[in-house]
């Protein structure tokens, strides 16, 4: 059995999945009202929808990181 | 220029050093008003205005997101925070007071449930069926079309019930985490397209741990790998995201 760790750059500095930031960005923290009514009605759709961004960007491309460097604590 | 929040804390003192800055590269500030300290930066009106054709922009939804998180974690490392929704935007600093006025106590709470704790990210998919051996070579093949569809229907049967004892599994994994946690809370399986695994994920979770605590969540992330089918995936630790909603 394995488990993979990845780190989030709260203590390293390893960039997050952003599948994984989405998850809690879109579904977390403190919801207020804003002066600008802004729906994320659309949400699902986005994440669906994602699947065409990450594959669009290179896993080459440095700026914007999308695959984790995984790290491996157990095995098993 | 409006007024982009992103998060709200106590006693932040001078913020952290954030390379590229926030949301659209715009310098970060402070606004303090009753006790509270909201961390915020200068974004343009026109991209926040339509939103909802924004988001169809998918790499701009992304770059905000980044930004955000860039934000969010920097100051996350020193100060327990408050994280807000993604694009909550004010017309101004002195509405951002007034919000931190009407929300005091809402802010409060949240800050009281995460100071001092950290979430984590424990993922579970199910292990390919290795077992069942290979599909499609010549000696397998079925003699007719009924036996075709008996053999499909059986086949299909076993994946729903791999399926089941996997959610099963998922269900024992996520009480183990949750009896260690502070707080836990499930966010929905992703999807296979999104994951890039072939793999079906059957557990999303999120636990708000301890800081002390965090070594005995590994050890138990570890543990139980060693005695479940599915294979797990620790993330974290995070800014405590998926606690923080419905505080304020």
């Amino acid at each position: 059995m394995t488990v993979e760790h990845r780190e989030t750059s709260l203590f390293g500095d390893r960039e997050v999945a952003l599948v994984d930031l989405l998850d809690r960005l879109l579904a977390g923290g403190v919801v207020l009202t804003g002066d600008l009514t802004i729906s994320l009605a659309g949400v699902d759709l986005v994440r669906v929808s994602l699947r065409a961004l990450i594959t669009s960007i290179s896993p080459a491309e440095p700026t914007v990181p999308l695959a984790v460097p995984s790290e491996r604590v157990g095995d098993g | 220029m409006i007024t982009y929040l992103y998060a709200v804390g106590r006693d932040l003192g001078t913020l952290p050093d954030v390379g590229s800055g926030g949301v659209g590269g715009g310098e970060l500030r402070l606004v303090a008003e009753a006790g509270l300290q909201a961390v915020v930066s200068d974004v343009e009106r026109e991209a926040f205005e339509d939103l909802d054709a924004q988001q169809e922009d998918l790499t701009w939804l992304a770059a905000v997101a980044r930004a955000h998180h860039g934000v969010v974690e920097a100051v996350g490392r020193e100060h327990a925070i408050a994280p807000l929704a993604l694009a909550t935007v004010y017309l101004d600093d002195d509405r951002v007071r007034s919000v931190l006025r009407e929300s005091r106590e809402g802010f409060t709470a949240v800050l009281d449930r995460i100071t001092g704790r950290d979430e984590w990210g424990v993922k579970a998919y199910m292990r390919p069926s290795g077992a069942s051996g290979g599909s499609g070579s010549a000696a397998e093949r079925p003699a007719s079309g009924a036996a075709y569809l008996r053999a499909r229907r059986t086949a299909l049967r076993e994946g729903d019930a791999a399926v089941t004892e996997a959610e099963r599994a998922a269900d024992e994994v996520d009480a183990a985490l949750a009896a260690i946690a502070i707080e836990s809370r499930r966010h929905p399986p992703q999807d296979r397209s999104l994951t890039g695994r072939t793999e079906r994920m059957v557990l999303n979770g999120a636990y708000l741990v301890d800081r002390a605590s965090a070594e005995d969540l590994r050890a138990l992330v570890d543990r139980l790998a060693e005695g479940t089918r599915l294979d797990l995936e620790l993330t974290g630790p995070w800014v405590p995201y998926s606690f923080a909603g419905g505080g304020a």
